[in-house]
């Protein structure tokens, strides 16, 4: 199966990232459409994190373009890019630990000028991860790290995207907690907002995708529907670990 | 008994001005890591931009009753705008495209900045000291057996209200937010939406501006200044920065009024000539022993 990336919401074309003289990223294509939720595949080093950062404006590509909503992204600072409803968890989750709970969501919805609906925004991130709720005013830094990871996407979820570009959001945590991730971003999407998820725990990310790509050193090698992925032999043989 | 307490709010007036000038120092090592070394020549020009003004206002001498506060509201203002802009173009012409530089390169240009400054000052107001206007009224209030003038009460005054306005700004407005967070993680703060050069900016306005306020503080407590002040004083600042926890407000304060009195009571005690031998004892101590500062904070990092 291959669809179409005319009219999608996300549109990247032949996009090449290299650093220094190392080519992370050989020309890859790659297209989300409004209210999917999209999974990128790969091992180590295969260059989806660069993928990611390249859509967000914090990798500048050598060639090839990045849409958003039908708009060139070349030359957008990436803090307008965040602003336009694209918004990027990324790797490593990077939360603000020395500031607290609610300071660090509060900085999600920093481009919200509006009081109320920075409020707002915050009851219904609390009502997705009460967890957060019961410690709003501690540091962040005393989460533990899947509950570090719930401020990372509800964090993201205050600037009211559009798209949301998660990076890894399992990685590390208890399976309790990864079950919850994926519940979370299952019901995100439901709500209406468009998921690139990349994604080590390929079997739960496809569960919950509609489509997936595979990415092998910078290269994107196979996309399908997430059915066909989970029925294919070969993909399960190398992501799926059989 | 009485020169104990003399000597202490002596020394807790120019703890305060140290206090001000340690807040720049400290306000941009948080943001960017540079110890912008031409931070002291902007407190030396705050004190010759207030020169001006005062000069363009026609003061020359005391001011009494309520003109005092107009003519020292304008003049501080003043200065500190004027040093915020300094602040800001040093920032934007010199720094920002060394921004990803490693740390060498920055530091020698701050070095650099600061004496093109001082030629500048120079060139402007010659290579003598220049007399500042005894603007304050002279007269001493006594405060329980301790003579407190009215310049020392405005000193103290004017650095403790300014330092509780930093922490409200800091702590509660979007822009403070957003410096902080920039400060702990520049590009996760991209991610939110902040605009990083527009932050660094205005951290670098805010911190020159107090300099310049500090600038005027102590020209008014000396009545004089000169082009080469900065270099002693902005030294100072730094060790109280330092001494404080580099990169942390409320440190920069401490540190600003503890460097102040022991200065003032080494220099009564030993002598002058021992004053600034004491306070780099203090640096080179506060650096071996405790080189994350007396507040500096040790924060869980969950990985
Ligand atoms: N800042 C950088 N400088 C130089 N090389 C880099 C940089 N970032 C990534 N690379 C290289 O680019 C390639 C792709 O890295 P990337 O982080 O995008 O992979 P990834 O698929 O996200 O890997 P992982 O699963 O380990 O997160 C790797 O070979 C990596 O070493
Ligand atoms: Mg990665």
């Amino acid at each position: 199966m291959s669809t179409s990336a005319a009219g999608s919401m996300l549109d990247v074309r032949d996009l090449v990232v290299r650093y220094g003289g190392v080519t992370a990223l050989h020309g890859c294509s790659l297209h989300v459409d409004t209210g999917e939720i999209v999974a990128l595949l790969g091992g180590n080093g295969a260059g989806k994190t660069t993928m990611l950062r390249s859509i967000s404006g914090l990798v500048r590509p050598a060639s090839g373009s990045v849409a958003f909503l039908g708009r060139s992204l070349s030359g957008t600072a990436p803090f307008n890019i965040a602003r336009s409803g694209l918004v990027h968890a990324p790797e490593g989750r990077r939360i603000f630990t020395r500031m607290t709970i609610r300071e660090n969501l509060d900085l999600g919805a920093y481009a919200v000028r509006s009081r109320q609906e920075a409020d707002r925004r915050r009851q219904e991130v609390l009502s997705i991860f009460p967890r957060l709720q019961e410690r709003l005013d501690q540091s962040a830094g005393t989460l533990s790290g899947g509950e570090q990871q719930m401020l990372a996407i509800g964090r993201a979820l205050m600037a009211g995207p559009q798209l949301l570009l998660l990076d890894e959001p399992s990685l590390g945590l208890a399976p309790l907690f990864v079950q919850t991730i994926f519940k979370v971003i299952r019901e995100i999407n439901e709500r209406g907002t468009a998921v690139l998820l990349v994604e080590q725990n390929a079997r739960a990310a496809l569960h919950i995708a509609a489509r997936a790509y595979l990415l092998e050193n910078g290269c994107i090698v196979r996309e399908a529907s997430a059915e066909a992925m989970l029925d294919d032999p070969s993909v399960v043989a190398a992501y799926l670990g059989a | 008994m009485h020169e104990f307490f003399a000597q202490l709010v002596n020394g807790i007036a120019l703890g305060g001005i140290y206090a001000l000038i340690a807040l720049g120092y400290t306000m941009v090592y948080g943001i960017i890591e540079l110890i912008n070394f031409a931070h002291g020549d902007v407190y030396t020009l705050g004190s010759f931009f207030s020169l001006t003004i005062l000069g363009a206002l026609g003061v020359s001498g005391e001011v009494r009753g309520p003109l005092l506060i107009v003519d020292v509201g304008v003049t501080i203002i003043g200065a500190a705008m004027l040093c915020g802009i300094v602040g800001i173009l040093i920032e934007r012409l010199a720094y920002r495209r060394l921004r990803f530089a490693g740390r060498l390169a920055p530091l020698i240009t701050a070095i650099g900045v600061s004496f093109i400054l001082e030629n500048v000052m120079q060139v402007w107001r010659g290579p003598s000291p220049v007399a500042f206007p005894a603007v304050f009224p002279t007269h001493i209030y006594n405060v329980g057996g301790v003579g407190i003038s009215l310049l020392q009460l405005a000193v103290v005054t004017l650095a403790i209200g300014t330092m509780l306005l930093l922490e409200f700004f800091v702590h509660h407005t979007r822009f403070g937010q957003a410096m902080r967070a920039t400060a702990q993680d520049r590009e996760a703060a991209t991610l939110m939406g902040i605009d990083i050069n527009r932050t660094i900016a205005l951290t670098f306005f805010v911190g020159s501006a107090l300099a310049g306020l500090a600038g005027f503080v102590s020209g008014a407590y000396y009545q004089s200044t000169w082009f080469f002040n900065g270099f002693g004083a902005g030294l100072k600042a730094f060790t109280a920065a330092v001494l404080g926890g580099i990169g942390n407000l409320a440190g920069a304060m401490l540190g600003g009024f503890l460097i102040g009195i022991i200065e003032s009571f080494a220099t009564w005690k030993l002598g002058g000539q021992w004053s600034n031998v004491t306070v780099f004892t203090i640096l080179v101590l506060t650096l071996v022993f405790r080189p994350a500062g007396l507040l500096g904070e040790v924060t869980p990092e969950k990985v």
